[in-house]
């Protein structure tokens, strides 16, 4: 008996250790596993332990090959060969994965675009005189999108060309007609476009390539995988040259072009003393206006006589937090996977969520605290959260009723629950297309003479999301790391921006990583060898260096010694985003494996074939030491066609 | 008049190279063993059905796990009192009525497999027994969509494995002591691509 106690505490010990290796094995993050230790200690469940708990997942959701596409269904086609290999319209697996994938594809760019359409109505509210809270901050940027347009700027006013342009965007959603899109026609170089017109590629509207793939995917439409995927091309172009494009291009306009400033990333930066406010989504419209109001010195009095003597702290979380990082130097608490965790602090006083990538979990989550989950789009509404919704014809006010609400839920704030991880680092963000030519002296030939000359190996744009199939931050941090040391110059957006600013990547110290070439061109130009350019929709930014460096050198971009990559992707977003990479002559890598195993002939078709018809493909590969020697190889391989040294 | 037939004529054969993890047998099991014995009318139910048996990730594939039926049954002789017992054709089954919740079969299963429920006490496969008495297969089986559960007579189960088996060594991706074959190249299917794939950032499992 008098054992018992002892082999109680070696089982103890044990579990413990069990534990110990799920937290710290799920991330990178250093800040992650505590929380995670935390979170498990007050009851919180996080996407983690959900990705466990669905495990297996259905092979056949991942290998693409379940149809619900029509009420006769759903079909299966069994992988192995022994059962069904079509269902019950005859669709074979190359229909079904690429029925599957261009559905994805059409909800990402549908995601994106219908972001843009929320922009230009704000936009389009200041020549209209209602969105009296927004300004046109960058009016040089406005003239040269109107020039562009081919709009005509000499002697007019900005409000009169914001009134025409905003007219012209607002008709790339739905304009009828064969005609291209204007956006596409205004920044696509001209040697892609005869590609994409060539191949009957061309987008229309975007609303309307986002129409047809939901009219082909439906019971007995389209059933050739390569017709299929051509069409989710020319929607990945919509959402990629012109959706997301205007995005980007208005964001600028209204909240200013991001220009190079330090700011600091991740959980660290949420403060014991302040009214903790986080900010997750994509819209700047929104988050902009929070970071405004939190400023006001009504609502900082409020927080300090409720006892936060560090007043107001608005912190960002993924891409809504990339757009106030660049642009306002607001700290960024962490990318997707860490939402749930940022509220496991007990800090929070309030999240404010517009859309896209907000777990519905966190509600559940912040009922273990005090923490209020705020919803302010009329399109995202999340159960047990808060809904104010938030009118843009009064959008200081509707901002300062829901910093309000934050600032009083102070009091509620239980400290003996509150554990804010210490970790936080420095970061530069805000490398905007212009702030890269500014940093180059205002001409692409630095750029072009380094890597000409071969400092500069060549260019990888990283995007994309965090998954929990994959640990997370693993293949951003690894492939990076990977990357630069073979002097290749790295850009990117979204949640790999913020996992580059969480470990570093994004300073100019961090040249001491690169190879000795890339080295050389950052410590000469003071920028970091990975290169923050904004969030998810700023992927258009570039597809514009692309272009802009394509035509400098007189070559298509399938040219150039470049390539992209998604090494955690999760959304559907990530989907459009690739494929118009593809379509605009990237090779892209892919490092969660997309759901289109079941059918040979579509694998074919994106990693091989499309090369001959756009020059882009797609490669996937999980393990990002290998892929990171497959984009060299093929970035030795541009080099040598260009008769440039490798 | 023959004897009615028993467990030992039948086999239910699991085949996790082809189990795809869709679960469509855990989902056929809870539809089973619901009062409507309907998918539709299955998930209205209260006390809600719930499956006996679970697909699990083991050693790189799927495995729908079972109860094996053992005899004897190590839950059977653990139960203190007789609510374990076996049918006539052989297959373990709980008697509700008389189960006092104690447990103890659950420590006892060397497989793992009996589940506790408040109303329900102990849950396990009965091995669909009023089907098996109709000639039907077990529900698990006929939902199974890959044929990585199979079911038949014991006999012609295992003359196919031994057929599968001496494929296997012949092609020498099976372990065999005195038999030397050349080892040729076998397809891999596109499942356990997707888990080789992961294998080096898989941080679990």
């Amino acid at each position: 008996m008098s054992e018992r106690p002892g082999s109680e505490r070696i089982y103890e010990r044990l579990m413990r250790a069990a534990r110990r290796e799920f937290y710290e094995s799920v991330s990178v993050d250093p800040t992650v596993a505590g929380l995670l230790e935390k979170a498990e200690r007050d009851g919180v469940e996080t996407a983690w332990h959900r990705y466990l708990a669905q495990q297996p997942q259905c092979g056949f959701g991942l290998l693409g090959v379940c149809c619900r596409n029509c009420n006769m269904g759903p079909c299966r086609i069994d992988p192995f060969g022994y059962g069904p290999q079509r269902g019950v319209c005859g669709a074979t697996a190359d229909t079904i994965v690429a029925r599957n994938l261009m559905r994805m594809l059409a909800a990402g760019a549908a995601a994106h675009s219908d972001h843009a359409r929320d922009i230009v109505e704000v936009f389009k509210g200041i020549p209209e005189g209602w969105a009296k809270d927004y300004q046109i901050r960058d009016e040089e940027k406005l003239r040269g999108i109107a020039r562009a347009l081919g709009i005509e700027v000499e002697g007019r006013d900005a409000l009169e060309i914001a009134r025409e342009v905003a007219e012209v965007l607002e008709w790339e959603f739905g304009k009828p007609g064969e005609e291209p899109l204007r956006l596409v026609e205004a920044y696509a170089p001209k040697k892609r476009r005869e590609v994409w017109r060539r191949v009957g590629i061309m987008p229309r509207a975007i609303d309307r390539e986002i129409t047809e793939i939901m009219h082909r995917t439906h019971m007995g439409v389209d059933a050739d995988p390569l017709s299929l995927i051509a069409q989710g091309l020319r929607c990945a172009l919509a959402d990629g040259w012109s959706g997301s494009m205007m995005a980007t291009l208005l964001s600028d306009v209204l909240f200013g072009t991001p220009r190079p400033l330090r700011a600091t990333a991740n959980l660290g930066v949420i403060r014991e003393d302040a009214v903790n406010i986080l900010v997750h989504g994509h819209n700047p419209v929104l988050s902009v206006k929070i970071a405004e109001a939190a400023e006001d010195p009504e609502l900082s009095k409020m927080a300090r006589d409720l006892g936060a003597e560090g007043g107001i702290n608005v912190v960002g979380m993924c891409c809504t937090g990339n757009e106030i990082l660049m642009r306002m130097g607001i700290p960024v608490a962490g990318n997707m996977l860490q939402q749930e965790l940022a509220i496991a602090t007990g800090a929070l006083e309030a999240v404010v969520v517009d859309y896209q990538c907000i777990m519905p979990a966190i509600v559940d989550v912040a009922s273990c605290y005090h923490t209020k989950v705020i919803t302010t789009e009329p399109k995202a509404h999340i159960p047990g959260a808060i809904h104010v919704e938030f009118d843009k014809a009064r959008a200081m006010e509707t901002a300062r009723e829901i910093v309000r609400i934050a600032v009083e839920n102070f009091k509620n704030r239980n400290p003996e629950r509150v554990m804010i991880p210490e970790e936080k680092c420095e970061l530069v963000a805000g490398f905007s297309v212009e702030a890269i030519l500014e940093a180059l002296g205002g001409t692409l030939d630095p750029l072009a003479d380094a890597l000409k000359s071969g400092k500069i190996k060549g260019i990888v744009g990283i995007v994309g999301c965090v998954n929990p199939k994959v640990r997370h931050d693993h293949g951003h941090v690894t492939l990076t790391r990977e990357l630069i040391k073979r002097d290749i110059l790295i850009v990117g957006t979204g949640c790999w921006a913020i996992a580059m600013g969480k470990h570093g990547l994004l300073l100019p110290e961090a040249a001491e990583m690169a190879g000795p070439g890339l080295r050389e061109v950052c410590e000469a130009l003071g920028i970091p060898p990975a290169l923050h350019m904004g969030s998810c929709v700023d992927c258009s930014r570039m597809l514009i260096a692309l272009g802009a460096l394509a035509d400098h050198l007189g070559v298509d971009i399938p040219d150039l010694p470049a390539a992209g990559s998604a090494p955690e992707w999760m959304s559907e977003k990530a989907v459009s985003i690739g494929s118009y990479f593809v379509a605009s002559g990237l090779l892209v890598h892919l490092g969660t494996v997309p759901p289109v195993l079941g059918s040979k002939k579509v694998v074919e078709i994106l990693t091989e074939r499309a090369e001959g018809l756009v020059g882009g493909r797609f490669f996937v590969e999980p393990d990002p030491v290998k892929a990171a020697r497959v984009i060299a190889d093929h970035i030795a391989e541009k080099r040598r066609a260009l008769g440039w040294p490798e | 008049m023959a004897a009615p037939p028993t467990h030992l004529e039948y086999l239910i054969y699991v085949d996790p190279e082809r189990c795809v993890g869709c679960r469509s047998c855990e989902i056929a099991c809870a539809v089973e063993h619901s009062a409507s014995r309907d998918l539709f009318g299955a998930v209205l139910e209260e006390p809600r059905p719930r499956p006996r048996n679970k697909v699990v990730p083991a050693a790189g594939v799927y495995v729908p796990m079972r109860c094996m039926h053992c005899d004897p049954a190590p839950c059977v002789e653990a139960c203190p009192t007789g609510a374990m017992k076996r049918t006539d054709e052989g297959f373990v089954v709980s008697d509700v009525e008389r189960c006092i919740g104690c447990r103890t079969c659950l420590l006892a299963c060397p497989f793992g497999h009996p589940t506790y429920d408040l109303t329900m006490k102990v849950v396990k496969c009965d091995h669909c027994v009023d089907r098996f008495r109709e000639g039907l297969p077990p529900a698990c089986v006929e939902a199974c969509p890959t044929g990585a559960l199979r079911y038949g007579r014991a006999e012609e189960i295992l003359d196919m494995e031994k057929v599968r088996r001496a494929a296997e060594m012949v092609l020498g991706v099976a372990e065999a002591a005195v038999v030397y074959a050349r080892p040729r190249r076998v397809p891999r299917s596109p499942l356990a691509e997707l888990r080789r794939m992961y294998e080096e950032v898989r941080w679990w499992e």
